[in-house]
């Protein structure tokens, strides 16, 4: 029973290790590019200067706008052509003529807030067109979600086995020793006292639980930092770098065997006592 | 001391145990609590350490109200109240002497404190040379008799003995209510449920009948009163 318990332990850790790894990488992953994704609003090239003052006057009282900013044709072809390169040469010839519209960069408080700012914008009059890279976004916010929901419920589902296993466990010694704690309560002895060696027990099979977890977190996200970034390519894609985040994860996961097995302890104790 | 006014016991199972029990008990007293198997001598006895809790009526012990004691406050009304039993209640792993220094540890003592004072109560009851034993090797009345030395070892103003000769032969149990004699001669309030006729109209006190959890008799020096 305690092997079993603190098997436990064991397999939840690994797995909230693992997915706490996974989560932390793909959030700061997503972190990055939400830091990066801004609307752009193009202004109807018939709209006169009151009617652009106007439209940003509008834009500007969107709540959850954080920043407007004016990009007028020019600037956004100087943008185009640099962004281009070499090829950006064959654009200059439209300085004289030029097609691109006047635009309004916007970016929100919170990202998650894009898509509305974005329909709501396209509402306004004198806007042409509403472009926020849509798909990836939104894609992207919706995995992240469910990624993290999922996750969530898994972690607390583990927990919670854990820490039911753990409490039966100790059930186990405290009713091989009730005789004992009957005889301390009738010399007067506080739930207190009587109390802490199975706490002991519990944080035991909590600490216990938690070695091989965070021996395999560590060795396993080592060989990670060192053999798979370098696979990577993006900017925006890169993984924490193994200290301190290793080291971070592993001292999370003692304080989740730690509280798991404590929690486990008091609960059993708890209804024991109580009589 | 001790004072109980209209106390009703039903247990959670629907069995009533105790009827409308009022009895005054002062410091220093000897007491013998008899009556048929059944009688709620138990539960009479069980109201005074908040072993169980008075579904109606007051109940005053040392000036606490177990009545609405709170739960939390039961350990240290315990520490001023020795309690033994039947069948002792000792722990079979333990020495005597752990077994008796147990209530002192319980209550944080110093080691020394805890050697000291229980060397004393093992020499009061007769057990100092047999400090080193565990309960197996013990007969029953010395059994009984390290119980004795753990309930007493804290000083408590108050000893509740529920049939603690109920295992005894006859002999050993002579011995037992010397030893409470003493403690009560001390100043110690004895309250003490038995069923031996012998012990009750030999060595006189105050006694309480119960029966179908009323007190039918309330005497002092009086009898046994029953056939078995
Ligand atoms: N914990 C309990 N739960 C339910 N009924 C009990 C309990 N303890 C005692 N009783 C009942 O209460 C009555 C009185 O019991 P008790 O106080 O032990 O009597 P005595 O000690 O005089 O033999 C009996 O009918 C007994 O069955
Ligand atoms: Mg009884």
């Amino acid at each position: 029973m305690t092997i079993a318990s603190v098997g436990a332990v064991t397999t939840t850790l690994i797995l909230v290790g693992a997915f706490l790894a996974l989560m932390l990488n793909l959030n700061q992953v997503a972190g990055n590019i939400e830091e990066d994704v801004e609307i752009k609003a193009l202004v109807e090239v018939t709209a006169d200067e009151a009617q652009v003052d106007d439209i940003r006057q509008q834009i500007e009282n969107i709540p959850e706008v954080a920043s407007v900013d004016y990009s007028s044709k020019e600037e956004e072809l100087n943008g185009l052509i640099e962004s281009m390169g070499e090829q950006g040469e064959t654009w200059e010839m439209f300085e004289q003529d030029n097609p691109l519209n006047d635009a309004f960069v916007i970016k929100t408080a919170d990202p998650l807030d894009t898509f509305d700012v974005a329909s709501e914008i396209e509402e306004f009059d004198n806007i042409q067109e509403v472009n926020y890279g849509e798909d990836v976004v939104q894609n992207l916010f919706r995995f992240n979600k469910y990624a993290r929901n999922i996750g969530l419920a898994l972690i607390i589902g583990l927990v919670f086995t854990a820490i039911f296993l753990i409490s039966n466990t100790i059930k186990i010694t405290i009713m091989a020793r009730s005789k004992e704690i009957g005889i301390m309560k009738l010399v007067g002895a506080t739930n207190a006292f009587i109390r802490w060696p199975f706490f002991i027990e519990g944080l035991l099979l909590g600490v216990l639980g938690s070695v091989i977890p965070i021996a395999a977190i560590l060795s396993g996200y080592y060989y990670l930092d060192t053999n798979v970034s370098q696979l990577i390519t993006f900017d925006f894609v890169s993984l924490m770098p193994f200290n301190p985040f290793a080291w971070q994860l592993s001292l999370i996961i003692l304080g989740i065997g730690a509280v798991i097995g404590v929690w486990g302890s008091v609960m059993s104790v708890r209804k024991f006592l109580k009589v | 001391m001790i004072d109980m006014q209209g106390v009703y016991k039903t247990y959670p199972n629907g069995v009533t145990a105790l009827n409308g029990i009022d009895v005054r008990i002062e410091q220093g007293e000897f007491v013998y609590v008899v009556g048929p198997s059944g009688a709620g001598k138990s539960t009479f006895i069980k109201m005074i350490f908040r072993e169980e809790k008075p579904t109606k009526g007051t109940v005053i012990v040392n000036n606490h109200k177990l009545h609405d004691l709170k739960w939390k406050r039961v350990p240290y009304l315990r520490r001023n109240i020795g309690v033994v039993y039947q069948d002792f209640k000792l722990l079979p792993k333990m020495t005597v002497f752990e077994n008796v220094a147990f209530a002192l540890e319980v209550i944080e003592e110093t080691p020394k404190v805890i050697r000291k004072r229980v060397m004393e109560v093992l020499d009061q009851v007769g057990l100092k040379n047999k400090a080193r034993f565990i309960p197996d090797e013990l007969s029953g009345g010395e059994q009984q008799r390290v119980a004795i030395a753990r309930a007493i070892v804290n000083h408590p103003q108050l000893v509740i003995a529920d049939e603690p000769t109920g295992n005894l032969d006859p002999e050993t149990s002579w011995e037992i209510m010397k030893i409470l004699e003493e403690i009560n001669a001390a100043g110690t309030t004895i309250l003490m449920a038995t069923h031996s006729k012998e012990i009750v109209n030999t060595i006189k006190k105050r006694v309480i009948a119960i029966e179908d959890g009323l007190v039918v008799r309330d005497e002092h020096r009086g009898e046994y009163g029953y056939e078995i």
